[in-house]
């Protein structure tokens, strides 16, 4: 040891300690990062990665041009006043004959989004263009349908000219490009997904509100009974947080259908005849009961961690000091568990925005909410485009929720049980 | 907390109709999971309460049901044999376990990093890994049905595994790090003095004190991947049949009362899994000298 050293402090070794501290202190930040990598590879590979990849297709317009890239290209020369030259129709024409069937099928689809006629007009075309031999092509295929001579669709093209579009978050908010490029409103009938927007809401809020309603007394009543009871009461509050989701709705079926328990408790006191039962399923209310008993452990268990940590003595000093019990509690205990209310209300909000089971086994017609948009165009439609948008749209409200949990709450707080 | 004697009427009507809602709330998360108990062995072939049934006739009351369910039923005189559930059952057992080990691997050694002081940029990093948690299902379903076709995953065992993977790694690591909370690193630095290496102070040291934690992460990853349809239905292919799979074909073309037969089996192994983890619970702050509740 130098101990006459007026410098810096050395080490054993002859190197600054502040130094070699600095060194070591990296050396373990490296190590905790490596203990952590394997899971965030992971995770990224097989989760962020692919939920990345489908926003991508949100916005991603490049397939029509891979079809006919010959058409774009002149396409973009035409002035969007009169017919396109015989040129342009030309071009057309040769990779429309050309094209194999199915690359133009799937591009079809998507013309069809832009113009509906594209596809059976395409269709019919493709059919009839090989007994063509020699131009000029515009007038004969105007002669074989009258819809090549119609600027509309030579306008609808347009829209489709750049690789990437916003058309599909339009389309996610019930607005269109018209052909000219300008955005207007759905036509009447096909105005769907506002509706959802705001039923999804409704009824996320609806479930949160009951959820807080129905789990604030008795999260209160368990931080508040003495051990024993409260272990016994917490069962009844996990076991359905660890039962499957599948088993709970199949339970609510049996509950509420035509002939189910609730109808059968109704007609055998005789408070409803037996012909008119309640028509308790299939519909938004369905929906909300459900998902309420579903997600209310998710609101007891934050309220019930925050309230055990208020000490019993406030309410006592309290009431010691005359006030009412009502009183009492909302002016000492109702403001010590909000950071309770807040947890659980975030987390049963958030699950609730993106659910998709129940409102499908349970909802009928009026109880979709738009999780059952996303898996309809996923596998019925196969409107993949806006698919990923209407998921876009909901991601980014989750994430802006995620993130204010994660302030509020921390994110390291979460508790299982 | 009980009511104090010199409690007034009209606290003491206040608190008992407290206790009341309370009761009724805790009804309200219980009994719809008990009243398809006893419905599994009604002979109705739907899913109601038959009078008969109710007067305890013995001809109302039935495993047919449950004997459908292992693969053996009956129309008329013949014996028809469908495995679909027992394939399912197969299946998500084999997709269950090899997610939870791979996840339980994964998020444990995660959270031993998460928990050091050093770690850096330890917010981002915790709210990445939890968001599998958090990002609604059908989202998850739909990424993962893209992107794993395109590189070849869907209709595979691996792709299953590896999405319920992903999907019961938070799990691991909040239950872990929760564990870790008030784990007293002198214990390390004992053992390592002591001239223990790395490895040995991991399995004789701080794996023994953080097992219940670990166990109970693994059950939670394992009920997750148990659980979980929308995935399976967009990643696996349709002979890919797990439990919860056929339960939701089961309710949407032909509600066979065998489904309630599923779902009591899954309510008890529900109940099993609720029970382990509790004793672990207990047993993991008992060892950690933490207080118990209250």
């Amino acid at each position: 040891m130098n101990e006459t050293t007026a410098g810096p402090i050395l080490t054993t070794e002859g190197i600054p300690l502040k130094i070699s501290l600095k060194k070591a202190e990296k050396r373990n930040k490296v190590r905790a990062f490596l203990l952590v990598a394997p899971l965030l590879v992971f995770i990224l590979i097989t989760f962020l990665i692919p939920i990345g990849d489908m926003l991508l297709r949100s916005v991603d317009d490049s397939y029509i041009n891979t079809v006919f890239p010959k058409t774009f290209e002149k396409y973009k020369e035409w002035d969007r006043q009169g017919l396109p030259s015989e040129e342009l129709y030309k071009t057309m024409f040769f990779e429309v004959k050309e094209g194999s069937g199915r690359s133009i099928g799937k591009a079809t689809t998507r013309m069809n989004y832009a113009k509906s006629g594209w596809k059976s007009l395409l269709k019919k075309s493709k059919r009839k263009f090989k007994k063509i031999e020699e131009g000029p092509y515009k007038p004969q295929m105007i002669a074989i349908d009258k819809r090549w001579a119609d600027i509309e669709y030579w306008k609808a093209l347009g829209v489709m000219v750049d690789p990437t579009t916003a058309g599909y978050y339009l389309n996610a908010v019930d607005l269109k490009y018209n052909v000219d490029k300008e955005i207007v409103r759905q036509k009447e009938n096909r105005r769907i997904y506002n509706h959802t927007w705001y039923k999804t809401f409704k009824v996320s809020v609806l479930v949160m509100f009951f959820c807080l309603i129905l789990g604030y007394p008795i999260a209160y009543l368990l931080s508040t009974l003495p051990l024993k009871y409260s272990n016994l009461l917490m069962i009844c509050v996990l076991l359905p947080f660890w039962t499957s989701l599948l088993v709970r709705t199949v339970a609510w079926m049996v509950m509420l259908q035509q002939k189910g328990v609730f109808n059968n408790l109704l007609v055998m006191s005789h408070i409803i005849a037996d012909e008119n039962r309640f028509k308790l399923m299939y519909n938004e209310t369905a929906t909300i009961i459900v998902m309420t008993q579903i997600l209310l452990p998710f609101m007891v268990l934050p309220l019930y961690s925050v309230m055990r940590t208020i000490s019993p003595n406030y309410m006592r000093a309290a009431l010691n000091l005359g006030a009412s019990p009502l009183h009492a509690f909302w002016k000492i205990y109702m403001p010590n568990s909000v950071p309770g209310i807040s947890a659980g209300c975030m987390l049963v909000f958030i699950l609730a925005i993106g659910y998709y089971i129940t409102p499908e086994l349970v909802g009928g017609k009026d109880g979709q909410m738009i999780g059952n948009w996303i898996a309809y165009h996923l596998k019925t439609t196969l409107n993949w485009g806006l698919c990923a948008a209407l998921g876009a749209i909901l991601l980014g409200v989750m994430t802006v929720l995620y993130w204010v949990y994660n302030k509020l709450v921390g994110i390291e707080n979460i508790k299982l049980g | 907390m009980a009511l104090p004697s010199y409690a007034t009427t009209g606290q003491r009507v206040g608190w008992y109709t407290f206790l009341t809602y309370c009761g009724l709330v805790f009804f309200f998360l219980i009994a719809p999971i008990f009243i398809i108990l006893p419905l599994s062995f009604s002979a109705s072939p739907f899913f109601e309460f038959t009078r008969e049934f109710m007067n305890l006739e013995p001809e109302a009351w039935s495993l047919r049901w449950y004997r459908q369910m292992v693969g053996i039923s009956s129309i008329g005189d013949t014996t028809v044999v469908t495995d679909k559930w027992m394939l399912g059952t197969r299946n998500s057992f084999i997709i269950g376990i090899s997610a939870t080990l791979l996840a339980t691997a994964l998020g444990t050694v995660a959270a031993l990093g998460l928990s050091r002081p050093h770690m850096p940029f330890k917010g981002t990093i915790m709210a990445i890994l939890i968001s599998p948690m958090i990002v609604p299902l059908i989202i998850t379903a739909a990424g993962m049905f893209f992107f794993y076709s395109k590189v070849g995953l869907t209709h595979s065992y691996l792709g299953l595994i590896l999405a319920h993977t992903a999907l019961g790694t938070p799990f691991v690591v909040i239950t872990v790090t929760a564990t870790l909370t008030g784990f007293d690193t002198n214990l390390i630095r004992a053992s390592q003095s002591l001239g223990a290496d790395t490895m040995r102070t991991f399995f004789k040291v701080i794996m023994p004190l953080i097992l219940p934690g670990v166990i109970s992460g693994a059950l939670f990853a394992f009920i997750t991947s148990f659980d979980e349809v929308v995935v399976v239905m967009f990643v696996g292919s349709v002979e890919q049949i797990t439990i919860p799979k056929q339960m939701w074909a089961g309710l949407r073309q032909e509600t066979s009362p065998v489904i309630l037969c599923m779902a009591t089996c899954l309510v008890a192994l529900s109940i099993a899994l609720l029970t382990t983890v509790e004793l672990l619970r207990r047993r993991s702050e008992r060892l950690r000298g933490i207080k118990l509740r209250n």
